[in-house]
C-alpha cells in the first residue's frame, strides 16, 4: 500500500464504503447500482451473511435452536472470547497481532482470585487484577514500538512468560470465587422468561463505545492510517508509536474486562483455562472480515464473527452432529474469510 | 487439562501450543542448546552412593495436580526407602518428545527402573526398549503403553471398572426412573476417554447407540467447554435425568449449566477422579458421586517392585489395578461406597 496517498490513509476505510451516496432523494440509476455494489462489497455483507445463512439452516434443522432462550445462551458463550477478540481487532487494525490475549486473561482471574481467597479486599484485587492486565498490555506495545520488535515474537514470547507466571502464582491450582463483585456479569434479570446477563449488556456496550472510537473519533482514524500505510501517516503528523502504544494498552484493559467477565461466568480461576482462546480470537477477528494486514476492518464484524463461532456450536449440537465438524466448519470459515480479504485487496490495488 | 485420563488423548487442547511451540522451535533453531531444553529436572537431584537403587520417575506434566501429587509422594516415599529419585516431565500434555529426551537421560544416569505416564501411548515405545534392553525393569503408571506389554508392568487405576462403578451408581439413583441419559466425554479416541465411556454405559445398563443417550459430546475435560457443551445440549434436551462427565472439571461445567435451568433436582451427575476439589463438590451437593483413583498407590507400589527386581527379586509384570472407590454421602444398597469424609482425607491434589 505503498503507493496510498496520506490523506486516503487518513480515512478510514470501513466507513466510506458504507457512507450512503452524496446529493440526497432519488438518485440516477446508475448510481444506485453504483450504490448497490459499494454496499455489496462492504466488508460487513460476507460475515453478516454467512451468520444468517447459520441461523436460517439451525432453525429448519432443530425445534430449538430459535428460542430468546437460546440467543441469550449463545451470547453468554460468547462473551469472553468477543471481549479478547475486541482487543485483538484493535491490534490487528494496527498491522500486529496478539497471542498472548488469553493468557494475560488468565493471569488476570488468578490475581483477582487468589487475592480474595487470601483474605484481601474484593474491590482491591479487581483493581488489581485490571492493573496487571493494563500493565502486560502497554509491556507488549512498549516491545512492539521501542524495540520495533514484531509484534508476533512479541506476544509469542509473552504467552510463555505469562503462562508461566500465571502457573507460577497460582502454585498450578484453582481459585473457586463467591464474591459477588467478582461474579457480577455472571448475574442478571429475567426478561420475559429470558436470562439476560449483564455480562452480556456489558458485552454490547464494550463494543458500542469502541465501535464508536473508531468510526467517529481522530483517534480511531489514527489507528485505521497506522495499519494502512504508517509512513504516510507519521507524514501527515500522526504519532504512529503512540498510536500504536495506546491501542496495545486499551486491548490490555479488555482482557481485564474478559478475565472479570470469565469469572462471572465460570466462577473459577483456573491457570490451564483459556489455552486457546488466543487463536479463537484471531478467527473471530478474521471471519468478522477485519484484515490480517491492518487498516481493514470493523469491530461490528468482530462480534458477527464471534457470534458465527457461537452459533455453529450451539446448533450443530442440538442439531446432534459431532463437535469436531464445527471445527471443521470454522476453519473453512477463516479459509474464506482470507481469500476474500485478499480479492478485495487485489481489486483495491488495481 | 486436569484428569489424569484426560491426558492419553488430550493433546486437542494443546495444538495451539503446539503450533506456537513449533514456529518458536523453527524461528530458534540453531540458536537452542540441545538438552536441557524439553524435561525440565525437578526434585532428587542429589547424588546417590553406589549400590543405592536408583528410580526415574516420568510424568506427563509437571503441572497437573494428578501428577503433582504423583511426584510428591513418589519424594517422600523414595527418601523413607533410601531410594534415589530423579523426577522428570514432559513439557505439556501430548510432549512425546520431551519424554523421549527424559528417557534418555534416565538410562545414561543408569537407574535401575523407570516410572512412566506415557503422554503417547506408543510414542515412547522406542526408548523403552532401549532402557529394557539394559535390564533397566519399566513400569507405565496410570496411562497403559500401547501394546500394554512394551513395558513390564503397569500400575493404573481400571478405567473401565471405574465407567462401571459410576454408571451403576448414577442408574441406582435413578431406580425406576426411565434413563436419559447425556454423556461428556473427553476427546474423541482417546484410551482412557473409552474405557470409562463403555464402562459407564455397561454399569448404566445401556447399549451404544440407545435412544435413551440423549447427547454425547467432547470437552476435552475442560470445564469451560464441558458448562457450554451442557447448556447447548440442555436447549435440546431439557428433559435429562441422568450424566455422565469424564472428570470432574467437566462435571463442575455440568453443574453450573444444569443449576442455571434449575433443573438440580431432576439430574443426577456423577464423575470420575477424587481430586480434592472433586470430593468436595461431592460433599457440596453439586454431583452425585465421584470414583476416586489413587495415583499415590501408583507411584509406591512401582517404587516397591522395582526395589524388589534390583534387589535380585522378580521383576512386575502384567497389569496391577490400583483401585477405584465410589465417593458419595448418599450410599446405595449393593454398591459399596465411602463418604465424603474419607474422601477428603485420602483425595489427592
Amino acid at each position: 500500500m505503498s503507493e496510498s496517498t496520506a490523506a486516503a490513509a487518513a480515512r478510514p476505510p470501513g466507513r466510506s464504503a458504507a457512507d450512503p451516496p452524496p446529493g440526497g432523494a432519488a438518485p440516477p440509476a446508475s448510481e444506485r447500482r453504483q450504490a448497490l455494489g459499494r454496499a455489496l462489497r462492504n466488508p460487513l455483507v460476507g460475515p453478516l451473511a454467512a451468520l444468517l445463512v447459520a441461523v436460517v439452516l439451525f432453525t429448519l434443522m432443530t425445534d430449538t435452536f430459535a428460542t430468546a432462550g437460546n440467543a441469550s445462551l449463545i451470547l453468554q458463550q460468547s462473551i469472553v472470547i468477543g471481549t479478547l477478540a475486541l482487543g485483538q481487532t484493535l491490534i490487528i487494525l494496527t498491522a500486529g497481532i496478539d497471542l498472548a490475549n488469553g493468557a494475560i486473561a488468565v493471569l488476570g482471574t488468578i490475581v483477582m482470585a487468589k487475592f480474595v481467597f487470601e483474605g484481601g479486599n474484593p474491590l482491591t484485587a479487581l483493581l488489581l487484577g485490571l492493573t496487571i492486565t493494563v500493565v502486560l498490555g502497554a509491556i507488549s506495545g512498549l516491545l512492539v514500538t521501542r524495540l520495533g520488535l514484531p509484534p508476533f515474537i512479541v506476544t509469542l514470547g509473552m504467552l510463555t512468560v505469562v503462562y508461566a507466571i500465571a502457573r507460577l502464582y497460582s502454585e498450578s491450582r484453582s481459585y473457586s470465587v463467591s464474591e459477588p463483585l467478582l461474579r457480577f456479569w455472571g448475574q442478571g434479570t429475567t426478561l420475559g422468561g429470558v436470562r439476560i446477563t449483564w455480562g452480556t449488556l456489558l458485552l454490547l456496550v464494550v463494543f458500542t463505545v469502541f465501535w464508536f472510537a473508531l468510526a467517529r473519533t481522530s483517534w480511531g482514524r489514527h489507528v485505521y492510517a497506522v495499519g494502512n500505510a504508517p509512513e504516510a501517516a507519521r507524514l501527515v503528523g500522526i504519532k504512529v508509536n503512540r498510536t500504536i502504544l495506546s491501542v496495545y494498552v486499551a486491548a490490555g484493559a479488555l482482557y481485564g474486562l474478559a478475565a472479570w467477565q470469565a469469572l462471572g461466568r465460570i466462577p473459577n480461576a483456573d491457570p490451564n483455562a483459556y489455552q486457546t482462546a488466543n487463536l479463537d480470537s484471531i478467527t473471530a477477528v478474521v471471519i468478522g472480515g477485519t484484515s490480517l494486514f491492518g487498516g481493514r476492518g470493523s469491530v461490528v464484524g468482530t462480534l458477527i464473527g464471534a457470534l458465527i463461532v457461537g452459533v455453529l456450536r450451539s446448533g450443530l449440537t442440538q442439531a446432534g452432529i459431532d463437535n469436531l465438524y464445527q471445527d471443521l466448519a470454522t476453519g473453512v470459515l477463516v479459509i474464506v474469510a482470507v481469500s476474500l480479504d485478499q480479492a478485495s485487496r487485489r481489486r483495491a490495488a488495481r | 487439562m486436569r484428569s489424569n485420563g484426560m491426558n492419553s488423548g488430550g493433546r486437542g487442547r494443546r495444538w495451539s501450543t503446539g503450533v506456537v511451540a513449533a514456529v518458536a522451535a523453527v524461528g530458534l533453531l540453531g540458536a537452542c542448546g540441545s538438552d536441557d531444553d524439553a524435561p525440565a529436572e525437578t526434585d532428587g537431584g542429589e547424588a546417590t552412593s553406589e549400590g543405592d537403587v536408583t528410580v526415574g520417575l516420568i510424568t506427563k506434566t509437571e503441572t497437573n495436580p494428578f501428577f503433582v501429587t504423583m511426584r510428591t509422594v513418589a519424594t517422600d516415599y523414595a527418601q523413607e526407602q533410601g531410594v534415589g529419585l530423579t523426577a522428570l516431565a514432559g513439557e505439556f500434555d501430548g510432549d512425546n518428545e520431551g519424554q523421549v529426551q527424559a528417557m534418555e537421560n534416565l538410562i545414561s544416569q543408569g537407574v535401575d527402573g523407570i516410572m512412566i505416564t506415557p503422554n503417547n501411548s506408543s510414542g515412547v515405545l522406542g526408548a523403552i526398549e532401549q532402557a529394557r534392553s539394559q535390564g533397566i525393569v519399566v513400569i507405565a503408571l496410570d496411562t497403559a503403553t500401547d501394546p500394554e506389554d512394551a513395558v513390564d508392568a503397569t500400575f493404573a487405576t481400571d478405567n473401565f471398572e471405574a465407567g462401571r462403578l459410576q454408571g451403576a451408581y448414577v442408574r441406582a439413583v435413578l431406580g425406576d426412573e426411565e434413563p436419559r441419559l447425556i454423556m461428556l466425554d473427553g476427546t474423541a479416541g482417546g484410551t482412557v476417554d473409552t474405557f470409562r465411556h463403555d464402562g459407564f454405559l455397561e454399569g448404566f445398563g445401556l447399549e451404544e447407540g440407545d435412544p435413551a443417550i440423549l447427547g454425547m459430546e467432547n470437552t476435552q475435560g475442560d470445564q469451560n467447554t464441558a458448562q457450554t457443551a451442557m447448556e447447548n445440549l440442555l436447549q435440546r434436551s431439557p428433559d435429562v435425568n441422568a450424566v455422565y462427565t469424564i472428570n470432574e472439571p467437566a462435571a463442575r461445567g455440568a453443574y453450573a449449566a444444569i443449576e442455571a435451568r434449575g433443573l438440580t433436582d431432576q439430574v443426577t451427575i456423577g464423575s470420575i477422579d477424587g481430586g480434592c476439589e472433586g470430593v468436595q463438590d461431592v460433599a457440596d451437593g453439586k454431583y452425585a458421586a465421584t470414583v476416586m483413583q489413587f495415583p499415590a498407590e501408583m507411584v509406591r507400589q512401582g517404587i516397591d517392585a522395582i526395589v524388589e527386581a534390583a534387589g535380585g527379586g522378580e521383576a512386575p509384570s502384567g497389569f496391577v489395578d490400583t483401585g477405584s472407590v465410589v465417593i458419595t454421602d448418599n450410599p446405595i444398597e449393593g454398591i459399596e461406597s465411602e463418604d465424603t469424609a474419607w474422601g477428603l482425607e485420602n483425595c489427592w491434589g
